[in-house]
């Protein structure tokens, strides 16, 4: 997984509640059984006026030449709700989105993002849209900082806000984490757990046949 | 110490306190589909990782596989062969238990892990799929992971989860008879918003659920994720636990005895408190139709479409406003003004048996048919479900009233490329989701419970079903 620890980057605002992992990445759009070859399908419903031709929407945010390089989204309350597809995530990685900034996310998709190398940051109303008015006035010169391990987002004159993450998705995030090798130090625990579970509730462990 | 229900699940299962926060958990069940399962097992294959506790893991054709009869691996679906083809080669690979297409037990993963006893009272299941808070309606904690939470579950049996707070809704009122559990998940996801369970594990509680049967209360855990629940749950009670005899996978004899007593302490102690606790009155609950591109977009089914500049905040009324755009609705008029052009019934919300009865009987009672212009789907959610419908005759309920009888699966739920009603179709749909293009590119989705959607079917525009 990419270690995360600092970026600075233009920010796109997408201002928008609820932006589910459907418009993220449609179904349709997840033509393969790989985690990559999805950047051209992310937002397609919003990108492209047309699914077949992929003509531009030129009013999509993404779309416009001052966000083509864009690696910071900015949207509202809830984002990434809904299908617990993972196609989210590496749809938005492989475009080159590396920190969401919103409101609040979905659960899956939250988890999702950080185990693919995307920050989520979690901010208040306020200091959201004020970030978003600033940007939005000059993408290509007033990009964000990131710091993770200060946990602080700086918008140039608004100054820096900071952000609260779980130590642990901090942990993986910095040092780029493979979670399955942390768990796998457990394996001793794990199996003095199934012992004694299954005193308790021996019906639950199923015999391979 | 006085504890919740969750609390209690929670704590079974802990194998290692990480954090103040976060727990590392044991996983009992994971089941996979051919959407997203493949790919967790590939990578896990890739890494040299084995699944750890095969006999605790399952994989089923539902998301991708057709409906229609005669169906194979050569899907509507472009390239939905090669997900079939990697899942068959995946699973055998691992020696898992797969439900392919041909099995006659295959079907929706969240109608099979209850049915065949995979899911259970007090165990924890996850799947690669948001609505497996389904399995909270037998009294089990699932919860929705992306692919690589599931390829940590099958390695380790385990994953670490933050420990999310704990919400009651107690509903209160005598329901109206006409009152369905999805109407009541419905007004409850209207009335909370769709950020309302945010962080929390819900508990659904009171007289009204207490009084739902096993499938009912599927059908209202299904939707917490839509309301960005981490899960839902409703207290196992003797008929959920009497449910599970003589399940497959369930316990028989006197390991069933002893998890029924086992069973029994699964319950919210009386003294326990929540982070949150919110009421519902259902007295005055009338059918739901979603109008709008979010559940939380619901209106009385002989309610008007609301005006933007009512929206509680100024980013709602965008919304709103937006949501009215692309569901071509003029605001303060009613749904019935719409004419539609589907009707679907099916998915991991309503595709059981006890659904099916509810349409066919609204059909057979009222003896309407589907009005000309409608294409009227119904879709089973299990093989065992088509049959037991079949034995009862409701296949030929629906086929005589205008519906296509299908095979099970999660069929025209989403949009995946293949079968669609038409680009900008107006559907009235048992599903769980209206986003937009969610059911076909420019589809606009009416969330309904069964009877609504068979009532809709016949009346030519979205309407409650009242029998």
């Amino acid at each position: 997984m990419r270690a995360f620890t600092q970026h600075n980057g233009v920010a796109a605002p997408l201002f928008r509640d609820n932006i589910d992992t459907d418009a993220i990445i449609p179904s349709r759009e997840m033509k393969t059984v790989s985690k990559s070859g999805l950047a051209a399908g992310l937002f397609a419903p919003w990108r492209y006026l047309d699914a077949q031709t992929r003509t531009p929407n030129t009013d999509f945010v993404l779309n416009k030449p001052s966000y083509k390089s864009a690696s910071i989204l900015i949207a509202g309350h809830n984002f990434g709700c809904g299908s617990s597809r993972e196609h989210a995530a590496w749809a938005l990685a492989e475009f080159g989105f590396r920190a969401i900034l919103a409101h609040s996310f979905g659960a899956i998709f939250k988890n999702n993002a950080i185990r693919n190398g995307i920050l989520p940051i979690e901010l208040k109303w306020p200091d959201l849209e004020a970030i978003a008015e600033w940007v939005a006035a000059n993408p290509a010169e007033n990009t964000i900082s990131i710091d993770l391990d200060a946990q602080s987002v700086s918008a140039g004159p608004l100054g820096s806000t900071d952000f609260g993450i779980d130590p642990e998705a901090k942990l993986m995030l910095l040092h780029g984490l493979d979670e399955i090798g942390l768990t796998e130090r457990f394996s001793a625990e794990i199996e003095a757990f199934e012992k004694k579970d299954m005193l308790v509730r021996p019906w639950n462990y199923l015999k391979a046949t | 110490m006085q504890k919740t229900l969750f609390e209690k699940i929670w704590e079974a299962h802990e194998v290692s306190s990480l954090s103040e926060v976060q727990s590392l958990l044991y996983i009992d069940r994971i089941f996979l589909h051919e959407r997203t399962g493949a790919i967790a097992l590939q990578s896990l294959a890739e890494k040299q990782r084995q699944v750890r506790q095969r006999a605790h893991a399952f994989c089923t054709m539902d998301h991708i596989v057709d409906t229609i009869p005669g169906r194979s691996a050569h899907t509507l679906m472009p390239s939905g062969r090669e997900f079939i083809i990697a899942t068959r080669s995946a699973t055998q690979d691992a020696d898992i238990r797969l439900f392919d297409i041909s099995d006659p037990d295959q079907g929706i993963v969240h109608v099979l892990s209850p049915e065949l006893g995979i899911a259970l009272p007090g165990s924890t299941i996850i799947c690669p799929d948001s609505h497996t808070c389904t399995l909270g309606g037998v009294g089990a904690v699932g919860w929705g992971v992306g692919s690589t939470e599931a390829e940590h579950a099958l390695a380790t049996s385990t994953l670490r989860v933050k420990r999310p707070r704990t919400m009651r809704i107690n509903y209160t009122g005598e329901a109206p008879a006409n009152l369905t559990a999805k109407d009541i998940i419905l007004l409850t996801i209207r009335t909370l918003g769709t950020g309302g369970g945010s962080g929390f594990a819900i508990e659904f509680s009171g007289d009204a659920i207490r009084k739902l049967e096993v499938e009912a209360r599927l059908t209202i855990c299904n939707m917490s994720v839509e309301l960005s629940a981490f899960t839902g749950i409703i207290e196992p009670d003797p008929q959920v636990m009497d449910w599970f005899s003589g399940r497959d996978f369930a316990p028989t004899g006197e390991q069933l005895d002893l998890a029924k007593s086992y069973w029994q302490s699964l319950k919210t102690d009386a003294l326990a408190t929540f982070d949150r606790e919110t009421t519902i009155d259902l007295s005055q609950a009338k059918p739901q139709l979603s109008w709008g591109t979010s559940p939380e977009h619901c209106i009385d089914h002989d309610g008007k479409i609301p005006e933007p500049k009512d929206a509680p905040s100024k980013i709602a009324r965008e919304a709103w406003r937006r949501a009215l755009e692309y569901m071509e609705l003029k605001p303060s008029t009613h749904l019935s003004n719409y004419p539609i052009q589907a009707a679907f019934i099916g998915s991991c919300t309503n595709s059981r048996l006890s659904d099916l009865r509810a349409a066919a009987d609204y059909l057979q009672q009222t003896n309407n048919k589907v009005a000309k212009g409608v294409k009227a789907i119904c879709v089973p959610g299990s093989g065992r479900v088509k049959r037991a419908a079949e034995a009862e005759g409701l296949d030929k309920i629906f086929i005589e009233a205008g519906f296509e009888w299908r095979e099970p699966g999660c069929s025209l739920c989403f949009y995946a490329g293949g079968e669609d009603f038409g680009e900008g179709a107006r559907i009235v749909s048992t599903t769980n989701r209206n986003f937009e293009g969610r059911q076909g590119i420019r589809a606009k989705t009416h969330l309904a419970s069964p009877i609504s959607v068979a009532a809709s079917a016949c009346a030519g525009f979205p309407i409650g079903g009242l029998l």
